[in-house]
C-alpha cells in the first residue's frame, strides 16, 4: 500500500506543488484553472487526483499541500475521500493538508449531513474550508486562498510555517467542537 | 428511465454490512483516533436540557433555545425518537380514511398569532368572502361560479403527539352544488390541514398568545393555496414556506418506515434516484420486495426502539453497494428523490402520501421535527 510522504523528493527551486483529491472532475478541473490563473511569484504546479493512491510515478514532484474536495451532495466523495485518507502520511496532518466541502449552499440537495464533514476535519485535526464551487466568485476566491496556503506550506513565505498556519486557523474554531 | 426490482439473498447481506461498517471506519495507524464515547454528548443535553427548564422568564427562555439551536445544529441526530407508534383510539375513522391515500404538498408554518377554536365559524365566514372576492377579481369573464364557494373549519381531533400539541384543525374550499336537491353532495376543491405533532420544544419557545401548527399539509390547486395562505398570513401575522426534503432526511424515512411492523404489504419498497447529467437527468427506480427489505433492516438493527445514525447509513450503504455490484453505478454519487414504502411515500420537493393509519403519527412526528427545524 503505497503511502504519499511529504518529504520524500527535494524541493523544486521556486515550486509549489498541490494535490486536488476528489471525485468531482469538472469542479477540480475549475478550481485548478482558477488557481493558475492567479497572480504568484512562485511556479504553481496544480496536480488532479480521483482518489489515492495515486499510481506510482517517477516524474512527480513533492506534493506541499493536499485538498480533499467533498460535495455535499453525493455521499460518494465524501466516501472516497475517507478512504483516500489512509494513504497519507501522517506527517502531512501538519498543516499540509486540508478539507474543503462543496455544495452547502443548496441545502435540497444534500446528502451529506454538514456535521460528518465536520466531525471528519476535527478527527483529522485538518482545517476545514466551506465553498461553493459552482459559483464562480466564490471559487475564484477560494483559489486565492489556496495559493496562499500552498506558498506557505512550500516554505515561499519567510516566517511563517505550514504548523504556524494550522494553529493559526485552529484558533478560531468553535469551542462547542469540542464536545462532539 | 432504469428499473430494477430485486430481491437480496441472505447470506450475502451479513457479511456485505460487516465489510461495509468496517470500510468506514479506517483512520492512519499513527494518528490518535477521535475519541468521544456515545454516552458523553447525550449526558450534555440532557444537562443543557436541565438549565434550560429553570429558566423562567420567556425572554430568558427564547435565548436558551436559540443557544441552544445553534450547538444542535452542528450534531447529526445520535439517537432519533423512537420508531412510529401506535395510533390513539380518539381519531375518528371517517376523517382518517380522508387523510390517507392523498398527495399532500408540505408547508412549514409559523405560529398563528391570537388564533382561537372557538372561532372557526367566524373564519369560515371571513375567509369564503375572501375567496371569493379573489376569485372575482381580474375574471370579468366567469360569473356564477365564484358564488358558489364556501369554506368550512373544523378540529381534526386526536391527531396530535402529546396533549400539549395544539388541536389539529382542516379547512376545506367546497363549491355548493348548484341543483336544489338536498341529496347532492358538496364537491371538495381544496383541503389544507394544519397540525403539530411532539412539537414540544418549539412550544417552550413562544409566548401564551401563539398557537403552534408548525406543519400545514394542502391537497388542490396551487392558486387556491396561496389564496388560503394570504389570507392566513394577513390575519394571524405567519408565513408560510415550502418544506423540502433532502437527500438526508429522506434516507432516514425510508430507514424508519421499514422499521415499521406491518401485518401485510400494499405496496413495494421503490426507491428514485435522480442522475444529474446533461443534457437530460437520468432517473433510476429501483424497487425491492418490502419483506426483504423488512429482513435487511432487521439485520441491521441493534438497538430496540431506536434508531441511529448509522443504522440508516448501513441500511442504505447495502442497498447501494447490491445495485453497484449488478450494474457498477454508484448510487451514492446520485441524489435520492422519492422514496415510497407501505407506510408512506415522501418526494424531495415536500410532497408526502401516507397509505397506513397505524403509522400515521409517527410520519407526522418527523415531519413536523423537520418543519420545525426549517423555522428555527
Amino acid at each position: 500500500m503505497s503511502v504519499l510522504m511529504p518529504m520524500d523528493k527535494l524541493p523544486g527551486l521556486n515550486k509549489a506543488t498541490i494535490l486536488l483529491v476528489g471525485t468531482e472532475d469538472a469542479l477540480l478541473q475549475q478550481l485548478a484553472e482558477a488557481m493558475l490563473q492567479e497572480d504568484c511569484a512562485s511556479e504553481l504546479q496544480v496536480h488532479l487526483a480521483k482518489s489515492l493512491p495515486l499510481p506510482s510515478n517517477g516524474s512527480r514532484p513533492r506534493i506541499d499541500l493536499i485538498v480533499f474536495v467533498i460535495n455535499l451532495h453525493s455521499k460518494y466523495s465524501f466516501q472516497n475521500v475517507e478512504e483516500s485518507l489512509c494513504h497519507v502520511d501522517s506527517r502531512f496532518f501538519l498543516g499540509k493538508l486540508c478539507f474543503l466541502a462543496t455544495g452547502a449552499g443548496q441545502e435540497s440537495h444534500c446528502s451529506v449531513h454538514q456535521s460528518m464533514v465536520v466531525k471528519l476535519a476535527h478527527t483529522y485535526r485538518s482545517p476545514l474550508l466551506f465553498c461553493d464551487l459552482e459559483v464562480e466568485s466564490f471559487r475564484a476566491s477560494m483559489a486565492q486562498r489556496l495559493v496562499r496556503m500552498l506558498q506557505i506550506c512550500a516554505g515561499h513565505v519567510p516566517g511563517v510555517s505550514a504548523l504556524n498556519l494550522l494553529s493559526l486557523l485552529r484558533s478560531s474554531e468553535s469551542p462547542s467542537l469540542e464536545e462532539l | 428511465m432504469l428499473c430494477v426490482a430485486s430481491g437480496l439473498a441472505r447470506p450475502w447481506r451479513a457479511e456485505h454490512a460487516q465489510a461495509r461498517l468496517s470500510a468506514g471506519t479506517g483512520h492512519p495507524g499513527t494518528m490518535e483516533p477521535c475519541d468521544s464515547p456515545e454516552s458523553t454528548p447525550r449526558q450534555n443535553a440532557s444537562s443543557n436540557l436541565k438549565d434550560y427548564f429553570l429558566a423562567s422568564t420567556p425572554w430568558q427562555k427564547r435565548l436558551e433555545s436559540v443557544r441552544k439551536q445553534t450547538s444542535f445544529v452542528q450534531t447529526t441526530p445520535r439517537r432519533k425518537v423512537p420508531e412510529c407508534s401506535q395510533l390513539q383510539e380518539t381519531i375518528d375513522p371517517h376523517k382518517l380514511a380522508f387523510l390517507l391515500h392523498k398527495q399532500w404538498t408540505l408547508y412549514s408554518l409559523t405560529p398563528l398569532y391570537k388564533f382561537s377554536y372557538t372561532n372557526l365559524k367566524e373564519y369560515s365566514r371571513l375567509l369564503s368572502a375572501f375567496v371569493a372576492a379573489e376569485k372575482q377579481k381580474g375574471l370579468a369573464v366567469e360569473v356564477g361560479e365564484d358564488f358558489n364557494i364556501k369554506v368550512i373549519f373544523s378540529t381534526l381531533l386526536g391527531i396530535k403527539g402529546t396533549p400539549r400539541d395544539s388541536e389539529a384543525f382542516l379547512v376545506q374550499i367546497l363549491s355548493k352544488s348548484q341543483l336544489p336537491s338536498k341529496n347532492r353532495e358538496d364537491k371538495v376543491l381544496w383541503t389544507g390541514w394544519f397540525c403539530c405533532i411532539f412539537g414540544d420544544s418549539f412550544l417552550e419557545t413562544v409566548s401564551e398568545d401563539f398557537t403552534c401548527l408548525p406543519l400545514f399539509l394542502a391537497n388542490g390547486s396551487e392558486s387556491n393555496t396561496a389564496i388560503i395562505g394570504t389570507w392566513f398570513q394577513k390575519t394571524f401575522d405567519c408565513y408560510f414556506s415550502r418544506l423540502a426534503i433532502n437527500a438526508f432526511n429522506l434516507s432516514w424515512m425510508a430507514a424508519m418506515w421499514t422499521a415499521c411492523k406491518m401485518d401485510h404489504y400494499m405496496a413495494t419498497t421503490e426507491f428514485l434516484w435522480s442522475v444529474p447529467c446533461s443534457p437530460q437527468s437520468l432517473d433510476i427506480s429501483y424497487a425491492v420486495h418490502p419483506e426483504d427489505a423488512k429482513a435487511l433492516w432487521d439485520s441491521v438493527h441493534k438497538t430496540p426502539g431506536e434508531v441511529t445514525q448509522e443504522e440508516v447509513d448501513l441500511f442504505m450503504d447495502c442497498l447501494c453497494s447490491h445495485f453497484h455490484r449488478h450494474f457498477k453505478i454508484h448510487l451514492s454519487a446520485t441524489r435520492l428523490v422519492r422514496v415510497s414504502t407501505s407506510v408512506a411515500s415522501a418526494h424531495t420537493d415536500g410532497k408526502i402520501k401516507i397509505l397506513c393509519h397505524k403509522y400515521l403519527i409517527g410520519v407526522l412526528a418527523y415531519l413536523t421535527e423537520l418543519a420545525v427545524f426549517q423555522i428555527e
